[in-house]
């Protein structure tokens, strides 16, 4: 789950990260009173989940109260990405002699939380981290012992920092530690962490993405969910425990499995065809899934053909074929089904579907050459 | 010979009397797999399938001598059911929960290295070894005993090339899933050592996916070390960056991780790497001459 800007710097403040003290609005005139009773110049930053904020148009500094109305005018409800804009943060400005770049992530080689620190704040770390790597300095944490001072300190020399600096910048990176893991964070960073013309450290900026999978131990941070911020099928999704995401294709895919989901869909495009999602619909469907499942899919006005593909290991194929075709009586679709059915009891479900006379395949390039030829057909 | 799992695996399941618990073991059962005891606490003295039942990891390793444990408790349990094996003193933990949340696994992980005790999963399909042991979730009946090693990031993608494999009548030695997650306790590199020294695996097969470097990793381990041919496959040519496919760890993040990556990096170490999961098995039967 990814955090606003201003939820990642609210848990930040929480362990005694210095932050501007903003405040969210939510309209033109809520963003005039906030930089009157503030103070100016104000920054208005747009709360959307994306990144490149500033260089689409969604950061924009005020020098009045009004000034400060009229970005707000421009920033509040534009599109960013795909997604509208609802919220934004207005932040007093910050006078910035230098920007650096703390964050913490997980680290699947090294098996454990890594800190990353860059004399190269402010501008996009993974552009730094594929042009100049020797500017990324990373220290690995042992999960028994934490970040330790030392480690904190040796990070501080290492991007260059001034002497007087190593202790506050400590003393943020072992907070930042702190609060990535007692969030149950996958990433959080700090971008920029701005050195001050009167020589504070702040975090002007924040990001952090929680572990989905940790979040029955989060109520709040749960609590914290934008679901306007979402694409409304993925979470429709979500509730069902159907991972779907979507794709620019017009060939719907329902396949149970991650690996085999993501296989079927390079198959459609090996065959010359596009894939309109990403859709598993895991172990053990059920036909209220599997029904839920093709809703999301016939969703997409793209979709002109889907294709099934179900490897049955202990999900039992007349079962599936069952939901299947329930969910097709109830969803009553526009468009072609190809179905492939292998594994436990495959004879039971083919037989069901062809008393359907839907199109079924036996091998997956079967499939995925069939699908793909009704698409160029309705073309034609 | 097979690796991980065989003829002298003697197993504990952790969460038998659970749904999925007892329906795996009645199919592990019947695949002939010696299940020698379960594990739930608190109802310790029951039997499931004529599997005695104990309170303890321990108190099974000592009543019944296992040697192996799988797991099938929910995630927010799983962690400490994996420790507790461990503790326990069975040599290999196979942890087939998904949703663990990731910070629990470096913690495990950290301290398995610390006990010298090999987890395999969590969050994959378990291990078999045809006509011996099942200790696991896949469909036994598809696999045949042979001389194919497979290794996996993920479990439906499997069975598609094992049940492609069978049908050209090519049997597999042994068959892990590793797991979808970030943090793993068997990596590709730790299966690939195994099969290269295991005298039935002739050929292995590696399948993959989006995210991480742990399949460049293996390609470096391949190319420098491995004798046996190996044939690949990686699934995500057409996920897009930035969005997480299902499994926990198959997410393209900062450009890295992307399938033309790993793809480019087998074929640099010689490995024949299949279009698409059917195409693996006639690449098998190839190298196999």
């Amino acid at each position: 789950m990814n955090l606003h800007e201003y939820q990642s710097k609210r848990i930040f403040a929480q362990y005694g990260i210095p932050v501007p003290q903003g405040e969210v609005a939510t309209t033109p005139e809520e963003v005039r009173q906030i930089a009157k009773r503030m103070g100016t110049p104000v920054v208005v930053k747009a709360q959307v989940l994306v990144g490149g904020r500033g260089k689409a148009g969604g950061i924009k500094l005020a020098r009045t109260p009004e000034e400060a109305e009229a970005v707000a005018r421009q920033i509040l409800g534009m599109n960013l990405k795909g997604l509208t804009v609802r919220k934004v943060l207005v932040d007093p400005a910050v006078d910035i002699k230098d920007e650096i770049y703390l964050g913490a992530v997980i680290d699947r080689a090294q098996r454990r939380v890594v800190m990353m620190a860059s004399s190269e704040g402010g501008v996009d770390i993974e552009e730094v981290a594929a042009r100049t790597p020797e500017k990324i300095i990373k220290v690995p944490v042992d999960p028994f012992l934490g970040l330790r001072e030392y480690q904190a300190r040796w990070m501080a020399q290492a991007i260059g920092l001034d002497k007087a600096y190593f202790r506050p910048f400590a003393k943020i990176a072992m907070a930042l530690y702190k609060a990535f893991v007692d969030s149950d964070a996958s990433l959080a960073e700090i971008n920029p962490l701005v050195i001050t013309g009167d020589g504070q450290l702040i975090a002007v900026d924040g990001k952090m993405v929680v572990d989905d999978n940790a979040l029955f131990r989060h109520p709040d941070i749960e609590e914290m969910r934008d679901v306007e911020a979402e694409n409304p099928f993925e979470l429709e999704a979500r509730k069902y425990g159907i991972s779907y995401v979507k794709l620019d294709g017009e060939i719907g895919c329902m396949v149970n499995g991650a690996g085999l989901a993501m296989a079927t869909m390079d198959i459609i495009k090996l065959y010359g065809g596009e894939p309109a999602n990403f859709l598993d619909i895991g172990g053990g469907a059920t036909a209220e899934r599997v029904a839920a499942a093709l809703r999301i899919i016939l969703s997409d006005p793209n979709v002109k053909a889907v294709l099934i593909n179900i490897f049955g290991g202990i999900t039992r194929c007349d079962e599936v074929a069952r939901g299947i075709l329930a969910a097709m009586e109830e969803v009553k679709p526009q468009v072609p089904f190809v179905v492939r059915l292998v594994g436990t009891n495959q004879e039971e479900g083919q037989k069901l579907l062809a008393e359907a006379q839907m199109i079924t395949a036996n091998t997956l390039s079967e499939a995925a050459q069939k699908v793909v030829s009704l698409v160029k057909e309705q073309a034609a | 010979m097979s690796i991980l799992v065989g003829k002298d695996t003697r197993l504990v399941v952790q969460g038998i009397t659970g749904r999925e618990g007892r329906f795996h073991t009645q199919q592990m059962l019947a695949y002939g797999t010696p299940v020698v005891a379960g594990v739930t606490p608190g109802k310790g003295g029951m039997t499931v399938d004529g599997v005695p039942v104990f309170d303890t990891v321990r108190e099974a390793v000592e009543k019944t001598g296992a040697n192996t444990s799988i797991i099938y408790v929910p995630a927010r349990f799983a962690p400490d059911a994996i420790l507790e094996a461990a503790d326990a003193g069975v040599d290999l933990v196979i942890c087939i929960t998904e949703g663990i949340p990731v910070l629990d696994m470096v913690q495990v992980r950290r301290y398995l290295d610390l006990v010298d005790v090999r987890l395999v999963g969590p969050n994959c399909p378990g291990v078999i070894t045809p006509g011996e042991a099942k200790v696991g979730i896949m469909p036994g009946h598809i696999h045949m005993p042979g001389p194919v090693g497979i290794v996996s990031r993920s479990g439906t993608l499997t069975y598609e090339a094992v049940y492609a494999l069978t049908n050209k009548g090519i049997g597999q030695s042994t068959v892990v899933g590793i797991g979808g997650d970030p943090i793993i306790g068997t990596t590709f590199l730790d299966v690939l050592k195994m099969f290269e020294a295991d005298p039935q695996t002739e050929a292995v097969v590696l399948i993959g996916e989006i995210g991480g470097t742990e399949e460049e990793r293996a390609a470096e381990y391949i190319k420098a070390e491995m004798t046996k041919p190996v044939v690949g496959f990686i699934a995500g040519q057409t996920a897009p960056p930035g969005k997480r496919m299902g499994h926990a760890g198959a997410i393209i993040s900062g450009g890295k991780g992307t399938a033309a990556e790993k793809i480019a990096a087998l074929k640099a170490a010689g490995v024949r790497v299949a279009r698409h999961p059917e195409e693996i098995a006639d690449l098998v039967a190839e190298v196999l001459g």
